[in-house]
């Protein structure tokens, strides 16, 4: 290919275009290498899933002990390959990592089970954030006190936005949660008894805890303890939304996400249960954001921008929504991935995206997808198929039993 | 469970007075008046677009009447939630299959067995032990259910793999699960073959001797005419029959409204 030209300049030319092509494809590999670790990655879940669906219960029970040893364990490691370079590897397990899993667990109960798609979540987060800021340095109350009322607070909050929306169905009801939202964000940023923009400070800590087999210290400096109340929250949280779903409860939230009108007309008083849906996602969420800001010193009206609204949604899709144990996957993956390639900083967001689009092309029901969920994506290419969008959007179907049979 | 027992009795269990139902101009139901006795397989016919089903919406609180009056066990319907409605007694199947499709087919059911539970958010989170009595006692009526309508053997499996007639059947295991007194069958033999229409009659017949009253739709005549008690025929909303089966299958009137006029078969 190249053109005759004097012996030195074509040599050093041919290695220019040499490296060049090397670079384009090196390129050109990259998107490649990342999609097969991705299907990989995939290939393993469905592994793991299939190990624990065949496992009998005492061998569940013992692997899950295990796990959460494991998670107790953690932070006292520093593991060679999970490590995060750049950060504390104990504070990014308290947040982003834990506190996404727990924000994402109380999500999952309004998007994933009851099939609300909320836009605003991160309201509800800011609202028990506030209660543990104002509470504590102003009444000065303890941790320990704040803690309910700022679930409390949340789960009214929950209710107040929806016993007038929830009416709405679908794209309606997303963009009034999205107003919402905003709402709390720019209410907190403009009055100022409760510091508008320069938000507040200094948000006090837990009291210690002393035990005979243990002693939590909380400080500044060691973000352990906090990591382990936050832990130990998530699993009671776990155990009770469990039960719901398992019970009438999580029936009625799934039959009122495959077709509302039908479970009214079974008997499933449907306002009444996704309004449990909002105040129960809601309080989860106000409980994640009261002990972040005791973690926090300070805490302003930034950390609770809209786009975390859409990061712990995409946790929720990513991990599998509808499927606990899929979205805490996701939490993990969404605060854990961005901390540890902190080298990247400057694209993250944009390798973010992309594995969220490819995720969606190549693995739309999570990477732990609820089993109910996962027959639906498999079955929409089949005529008479779902009914409910991967979000849980309203897609009406056939609706002739409603029509004037005129 | 509730169920009724003793001979057909006189007093109606589900009441239609001088029932309209409009639609801005289109008047869907007019002036109809029925008496379904209690005990009784009462079918409703017609031609395609006659009101039938809008008269299942209308007592099921999906449309509120315009005009009249409907009464189960003598109280009014109107102005009452689907959900207490159902609490009520009344349940229905849908004329397009709308099971959950997701759910499996014990779940179908539960789902219905939930509104004769007491327990909820609160009872499910602590597991109370008045809610966990509960959650066994659906599930075994549930499977009781199924086994009644012969697809115990599917219970596990999602409804949307049922094949077609299977969920015809779990919507009625479903509708019997909300334990009504009154249950709207809304053609529950559409798409059947002459084998399963004949076994659909059989069920229809237990059900009712197990204590339920039925309101059917149906278009299949030999079904219709082999099980009802009584018979209404409707046309253009309006009531323009009843009688027992072999006084309809003589009706001048039913008779041109079904062979009929050109306008019966714009609808489909």
């Amino acid at each position: 290919m190249a053109l005759p030209a004097a012996a030195g300049d074509e040599r050093s030319a041919r290695v220019r275009r040499l490296r060049a092509r090397a670079r384009r494809k090196e390129l050109a590999r990259t998107p490649l290498t990342l999609l097969t670790t991705f299907a990989r990655w995939v290939d393993l879940t469905d592994r793991v899933g299939r190990v624990w669906d065949g496992l009998p219960k005492p061998g569940r029970w013992a692997l899950l002990a295990a796990l959460v040893a494991g998670c107790y364990a953690l932070p006292n490691f520093h593991p060679p390959v999970i490590n995060t370079p750049g950060s504390d590897f104990a504070g990014v397990l308290f947040y982003p990592v834990a506190t996404y899993v727990l924000v994402a667990i109380g999500l999952n109960v309004v998007v994933g089970q009851a099939g609300l798609l909320d836009l605003g979540y991160v309201a509800f987060f800011a609202i028990g954030a506030y209660t543990m800021a104002l509470l504590g340095t102003r009444a000065h109350w303890d941790f320990w006190l704040i803690l309910p009322v700022g679930v409390v607070f949340a789960a009214v909050a929950g209710v107040i936005l929806g016993a007038p929306t929830l009416r709405l169905r679908g794209d309606y009801l997303a963009i009034v949660t999205l107003g919402f939202g905003e709402i709390i964000h720019d209410a907190a940023n403009n009055t100022n008894q409760i510091g508008g923009p320069r938000g507040i400070s200094p948000i006090p800590h837990p009291p210690d805890i002393n035990t005979a087999a243990f002693h939590l210290h909380f400080t500044v400096l060691d973000p352990k303890p906090y990591y382990w109340l936050l832990l130990t929250i998530i699993i009671v949280v776990v155990v009770a939304v469990r039960r719901m779903e398992r019970s009438r409860v999580g029936r009625a939230w799934t039959a009122i996400r495959e077709d509302e009108d039908a479970a009214e007309l079974m008997g499933v008083p449907t306002f009444k249960f996704k309004l449990w849906a909002f105040a129960i996602g809601a309080s989860i969420g106000g409980l994640a954001g009261v002990v972040f800001a005791t973690n926090r010193i300070a805490i302003n009206p930034d950390n609770f921008l809209f786009e975390f609204s859409i990061l712990f949604l995409a946790a929720v899709v990513l991990g599998g929504s509808g499927n606990m144990a899929g979205v805490i996957v996701g939490a993990v993956v969404v605060g854990y991935l961005p901390e540890r390639f902190r080298s990247f900083q400057n694209t993250r967001e944009l390798w973010f995206g992309a594995a969220l689009v490819a995720m969606m092309i190549f693995r739309p029901q999570g990477l732990v997808p609820a089993r109910r969920r996962q027959s639906e994506m498999e079955d929409t290419s089949k005529p008479g198929g779902s009914m409910t969008g991967p979000l849980g959007a309203e897609v009406m179907g056939d609706d002739t039993d409603f029509r004037p049979d005129e | 469970m509730t169920q009724i027992s003793g001979p057909m009795s006189d007093a109606p269990l589900l009441e239609l007075d001088h029932l309209t139902m409009a639609f801005g101009g289109v008047v869907a139901l007019d002036d109809v008046s029925l008496a379904v006795p209690e005990g009784s397989i009462f079918a409703l016919i017609g031609p395609n677009g006659a009101g039938k089903t809008t008269v299942f919406n209308v007592v099921t609180g999906v449309y509120q009447a315009t005009k009249g009056d409907a009464r189960f066990a003598g109280q009014s319907l109107l102005g009452r939630k689907r959900y207490e409605i159902t609490g009520m007694g009344i349940a229905r199947t849908f004329q397009n299959i709308r099971l959950f499709a997701q759910m499996t087919a014990l779940e179908n059911v539960l789902v219905a067995t939930d509104v004769r539970h007491q327990t909820s958010v609160p009872g499910a989170v602590l597991g109370l032990r008045r809610h966990r009595r509960e959650e066994r006692e659906g599930r075994a009526r549930g499977m009781e259910l199924l086994d009644l309508v012969g697809i115990a053997h599917r219970a596990g499996e999602t409804s949307r793999s049922l094949p077609y007639g299977d969920q015809r059947r779990l919507e009625i295991a479903r509708a019997l699960a909300t334990e009504p007194k009154l249950v709207l069958l809304d053609e529950p033999a559409a798409g059947f073959n002459p084998a399963e229409k004949r076994a659909l009659a059989d069920l229809i017949v237990k059900v009712r001797d197990t204590g339920y009253t039925i309101l059917l739709i149906e278009h299949d005549m030999g079904l219709v005419m082999g099980i009802s008690d009584w018979i209404a025929v409707l046309d253009f909303g309006q009531k323009i029959a009843e009688g027992l089966p072999r006084a309809i299958q003589a009706d001048e009137r039913v008779v041109a409204a079904y062979l009929g006029v050109a306008e019966d078969e714009s609808t489909g």
